[in-house]
Formats: C-alpha cells, structure tokens, sequence
C-alpha cells in the first residue's frame, strides 16, 4: 500500500503524477526532452541509461516500464523477445552485453552517478571520449542517470503500487517510446491532470 | 575542473544548464513550485530539507547555498546559520519541531533510497502533524536533491570558497527565486 493516499489502479509514477500535477508537469518535461528530444545518442540508447540506473536503484517499476520502451525503440514486435533478452544482460552485465563500446562507457558513467557524484571519474570521462562520446552526450548521460535517482525515489519514497508481471510493461512501453511523456496515453486517464480530482 | 568545459565563474547547476539550456525550464519550475510555490511548509522547512539531503549526498555547493538560502529566511544572523550546521550534522537534537524532525528523518531515508522510507516513518509524520501532501513534497524535495547533487557533482561544476558569496546569493535567491532569468540555483 502506498505512503499516502493516492488515485487507485494508476501504476508507479503515474500515482504521485494524478496527486500532484503541478510538479509532474515539469517531471513530464524532462523525461520527454531527455529521452525523445533532439539528441545524436538514440531514444534506445537513452532509455538503455535509464533503465540500467533504475535497476541498480532496484526500482521495479521504473527498470521494468524503460527496459520495456528502450525493446520498443529496438524493433518492431517480432523483434521485442529478443530485444527484451539483451536490455536483461545489460542489466546484469553491460561490459559483456553485445552493445558499442561507446554505449558501455556511458553505462559506466551513469552507473558511477547512481552511487554518487562525486563518483563520476576523469577516468570515466575519458573513456567515453576516447569512445566516441561528445561534450553533449556526457552531459546528458549524466543528467538521464540522476534524474532517474530521483524518479526512482519517488516511486518507492511513495511506495507505489506497480504490476508485478512484464507482459503488463509491453503496451505501457510502446505507448512511452512512441507516444512520450508528456502527450497523455489515452488508457491512463491520470495522465490528464484535469480529470483527476486530487 | 569540471568534466565538460562550461561557463566560466557560474556556480553549481546553474553551469551546466546554461551549457544546456533545454532543461533549465522544466528543472528551475520543477525547484521554484517545491521550494517556493504554494504549501503549508514553510520557506525555511524546505529549504532545510534541501539543505539535509544535500550534507547526506556530500555535496558542497548545494547544501552551502540552500543552507545559506534557510538560514536567509530564518533571520540571517550567525544563531540560525549555527541552527543550519547543527540540523546537517543531527537534526534529532536540534532545537526544532518535532513534525521538522520526523519530514528530515524521511528525506533521509529517500536519500539512502527509496525502499528505505517505512510505514513507520511516515506514521511518525503523521503523528506529528503532516498531512498527505507534505509528506508527499518531502519525499520529492529529497529525491530531486538526489538528482541535483548528482548533477553537480557527477560534472565536476565550480563552487565558490567564500562564505559571503553563498550569504549574498541566499538573499538573492530568496528575492528571486529558482525560475527565470534571473535565476541563480
């Protein structure tokens, strides 16, 4: 049950957002400019970072939501078990996930970030350039990561209520990867603030 | 030296937002409607929050000016700077209300980690007097400050010595706020 009283049957983040609309709206903004916004690094890519930031936070529904839109970015449907396969390896392992180079390094960044800031090394940094990675997408790579370290939090600082099974990602991802974050999917009704009473 | 070369003499965040300034709307809104937006906490509890989260993710620049910005709203005197030390070093001995003490013994526990905050704690806020939606501000104030200390700190940004320069950007940023132009977080 969660912390506080919030709008029943919405999932993780979905919860607090309906409770509180007038932060979600710049939440909303964010996570939409970060991970679908104008970006040489792939909307895959980005919610790779996501998810791995996620999982090492041991946020159910975040990991499981992102790891769901990152398989969507990845391909079409015929393609989704296999995509759902390596976005669990990269979870567990990137360094040995068939991934770039370049996408490790950030990993490798983003990870360091979740444990704390002052964790993100010269080394880090240079590892990534040497692998390709500009000004730009460190940057972002280190903003994804700590946005998430507050994402996550406020889904389990709340205790919200998440589905438990991956199938009920599936849909939720295809509507994150291709709809985004701030235009409301219509089977969420939380994600029009105004048709909520909070 | 930051990571990523960014604006020169421009502390904290503020650089890197600068350096992208796509995301200064949705962050300065996100931080002017929590620290500053309408709410039955006040000004110098959520500033205070901030301030504790800060300490407990080590990092400098942004428990210096938030704890600068409380002690601004408290009354600026060398006391409510020394109250400010005391509550980032323990906050359950500090001379403060109890309901204070309970919403920084959350924003603690959302520090360490989201599944680290219990029915207990938050129990013991209520207890005290918090309703719902404080509670729920306390646990976003706390992770929003997980994700600007990293943002600080995960790109290296400059932050200054000088103890005045945080007492003069306090009471800017009292006067001011977090979202506009004018804006220095």
């Amino acid at each position: 049950m969660a912390h506080i009283t919030l709008p029943d049957g919405l999932p993780g983040i979905t919860g607090p957002f309906a409770f509180r609309p007038e932060t979600a709206k710049p939440m909303r903004a964010l996570a939409e400019f970060l991970l679908r916004g104008p970006n040489t690094l792939s909307r895959a890519d980005r919610e790779i970072i996501a998810t791995y930031t996620s999982s090492q936070n041991d946020c159910h529904f975040c990991q499981t939501s992102h790891g769901a839109a990152a398989a969507h970015h990845l391909g079409g449907p015929s393609e989704l078990a296999g995509n759902f396969a390596l976005i669990a390896e990269i979870k567990r392992d990137f360094e040995s996930a068939p991934i770039s180079t370049k996408l490790k390094a950030l990993l490798n960044i983003a990870g360091h970030v979740q444990q704390g800031g002052k964790r993100v090394t010269t080394g880090d940094i240079a590892r990534a350039r040497e692998e390709g990675a500009t000004d730009t997408e460190i940057h972002d790579t280190v903003l994804i990561a700590a946005a998430f370290c507050m994402y996550n939090r406020y889904v389990d600082g709340l205790a919200t209520w998440a589905p438990k099974e991956q199938e009920a990602y599936i849909p939720m991802g295809a509507r994150m990867a291709h709809e985004g974050y701030v235009i409301a999917p219509a089977q969420s009704p939380a994600l029009h603030p105004e048709a909520v009473t909070v | 030296m930051p990571h990523i070369p960014l604006p020169e003499g421009v502390p904290g965040p503020r650089g890197p937002m600068l350096f992208r300034p796509e995301v200064m709307p949705p962050m300065s809104e996100m931080a002017e409607i929590l620290m500053r937006g309408p709410s039955t906490l006040t000004l110098a509890e959520r500033e205070l929050i901030g301030t504790y989260v800060s300490a407990q993710n080590d990092c400098r620049y942004c428990q210096t000016i938030h704890g600068a910005v409380a002690a601004h709203y408290l009354g600026a005197t060398q006391v409510q700077e020394k109250l400010v030390e005391q509550i980032k070093c323990d906050p359950f001995t500090a001379p403060i209300s109890p309901k204070l003490k309970a919403l920084l013994n959350i924003a603690g526990h959302v520090q360490q980690g989201g599944k680290q905050v219990t029915a207990e704690d938050v129990a013991e806020a209520r207890l005290h007097g918090a309703t719902d939606l404080e509670i729920h501000d306390t646990v976003l104030i706390a992770a929003n400050f997980c994700m600007m200390n990293r943002y600080v700190d995960g790109l290296a940004t400059w932050a200054p010595d000088d103890p005045d320069f945080y007492r003069s950007r306090a009471a800017a940023l009292a006067e001011h706020g977090y979202a506009g132009s004018s804006a220095r977080s």
